[in-house]
């Protein structure tokens, strides 16, 4: 049963991770300012499975969309293979959800900001790659952002060990599968979307885990910006 | 004062960057001292004494307290006092109303031209270019566009001429042109004359003696985006050498 759900860990930001659990992902690439006609733009690459992200916006929105006070936003995601289905829908929901609690929509009113996902590769870990994408074009585009979040996947597999950014292969012999956003401020967890089955103290541990590997991934993002305006002093 | 936020200047900073100020610990009656209050520009926000980044970029600063984000940008947004060209779309009535690239149409007075009376209407038609600035541009309301300034005169706005070529760049790379000493418009004035109008909503409108001068200076400024600096003085040097 894949469900979506706020997170209740609010009392502080990090929680401890035990020894045994060793927090290595997958090597990380990414690319920002990629495509011409989009106002944003980023692909990432998390060991094989690659994400290309668009966003275009603030612009104009039609007079049955639009809201009163802040921005509408919507994500589109279209799959490798075929038409996107229902899996997609929810993956977008994920994605908006998390998206519309970092941005700044208040100062755009009555605009509409499009984001739109491309999966080039599917090797696991998709959702975290999608939201890592996601939040590079965003500050490609140069949108107020709050915080800026980042996406990470846990597995459980079968023996009860925790793996940090799963292959496809790794998902599929897992007991449960969790991907969690951090936003970058608080390390607090903005979404979660959970599969499988799993106890209390697993959901807890996954969270650390996925806590101490965002840190990985906020610096990554530091040093993939430092770059690209680097080149433009 | 602003000791944190002056060691990071000419830095790249992000999104949720978040600095503190401390307030001053003792305060003295017989002075006139004001605490001293940063002034954000674009890219950063305020919020009691905290200063939080919003938008990734570099950190400038100009003495004596204002700090701002330079950040690349395709997208404009309006800002009251900046002057934009702006594509005619529709007249309806007393109004035009003007793409200025935005998330709104803008809406332009026929009598917001130097000279313009009930009578006398300017000639204006769908599909021209008008170079004007805002006199009104907030998120709330729908943003308003005058080709005079405030005494009245045109000072350079108006309605476009025919010929030239339009283009779209980034804003980043219209700042840097209207800077005052600006190393890419001082690289062009070498090249040949030509006829510049900067839009600070990334819009460019060229015009040179011959057609296939304008498509050099358009394809220069656009790749302008994409070149570092010495990249762009080698391109100009091979251009003046070549002779075309």
């Amino acid at each position: 049963v894949s469900f979506l759900r706020r997170s209740k860990f609010e009392e502080g930001g990090m929680m401890e991770v035990s020894a045994s659990n060793n927090v290595s992902l997958r090597e990380f690439g990414c690319e920002q300012n990629l495509l011409s006609r989009p106002d944003g733009s980023a692909s990432f690459v998390q060991g094989d499975t690659s994400v290309m992200a668009g966003v275009y916006g603030p612009a104009e929105v039609k007079v049955s969309k639009e809201i009163y006070d802040r921005a509408t936003l919507e994500v589109l995601l279209q799959p490798k293979v075929g038409p996107a289905g229902v899996r997609e829908q929810s993956q977008e929901q994920c994605v908006r959800e998390t998206c519309e609690a970092a941005l700044l929509l208040s100062l755009h009113p009555r605009s509409s900001l499009t984001l739109i996902l491309q999966v080039l590769h599917d090797d696991g870990s998709l959702l975290s790659c999608c939201l890592n994408a996601a939040c590079m074009a965003l500050m490609d585009a140069g949108l107020s952002m709050s915080c800026l979040f980042c996406g990470v996947t846990c597995a459980i597999g079968a023996d009860g060990d925790i793996i940090a950014d799963p292959t496809a292969a790794q998902e599929k012999e897992s007991r449960a599968l969790m991907t969690f956003a951090i936003d970058s401020t608080e390390r607090r967890v903005m979404m979660s979307s959970t599969k499988g089955s799993f106890s209390v103290q697993e959901l807890q541990e996954c969270v650390a885990v996925s806590q101490k590997a965002s840190e990985k991934v906020f610096q990554f993002y530091r040093d993939s910006v430092r770059r690209r305006y680097s080149k433009n002093l | 004062m602003f000791s944190s936020l002056k060691e990071k200047i000419g830095e790249v900073l992000l999104p949720g960057d978040e600095f503190v100020f401390e307030s001053e610990d003792t305060i003295f009656l017989t002075d006139n001292v004001k605490p001293e209050r940063p002034v954000c520009g674009p890219g950063l926000r305020q919020s009691g004494n905290r200063l939080v980044v919003s938008k990734s970029g570099v950190l400038r600063h100009k003495p004596p307290h204002t700090f701002w984000m330079d950040s690349q940008q395709w997208r404009y947004v309006p800002a009251k006092a900046e002057t934009v060209i702006g594509i005619v779309t529709s007249k309806s009535g007393d109004i035009f109303k003007v793409d200025v690239g935005g998330s709104e149409q803008a809406s332009l007075s026929y009598l917001a031209f130097e000279g313009a009376t009930k009578r006398n209407r300017p000639n204006v038609q769908v599909g021209d270019l008008v170079f004007a600035q805002f006199t009104v541009a907030n998120k709330d309301m729908e943003p308003e566009l005058v080709c005079i300034d405030g005494s009245g005169r045109a000072n350079g706005m108006g309605v476009f001429g025919g010929g030239g070529l339009l283009l779209k760049v980034s804003l980043g790379l219209v700042r840097r042109l209207l800077a005052p000493q600006s190393d890419i418009r001082s690289d062009l004035e070498q090249l040949f004359p030509c006829e510049l109008v900067v839009g600070m909503n990334g819009r460019i409108w060229v015009r040179a003696s011959t057609i296939q001068q304008t498509l050099i200076i358009s394809n220069l400024l656009q790749s302008c985006d994409t070149l570092t600096a010495p990249q762009r003085r080698e391109q100009f040097r091979k251009l003046q050498k070549g002779g075309l």
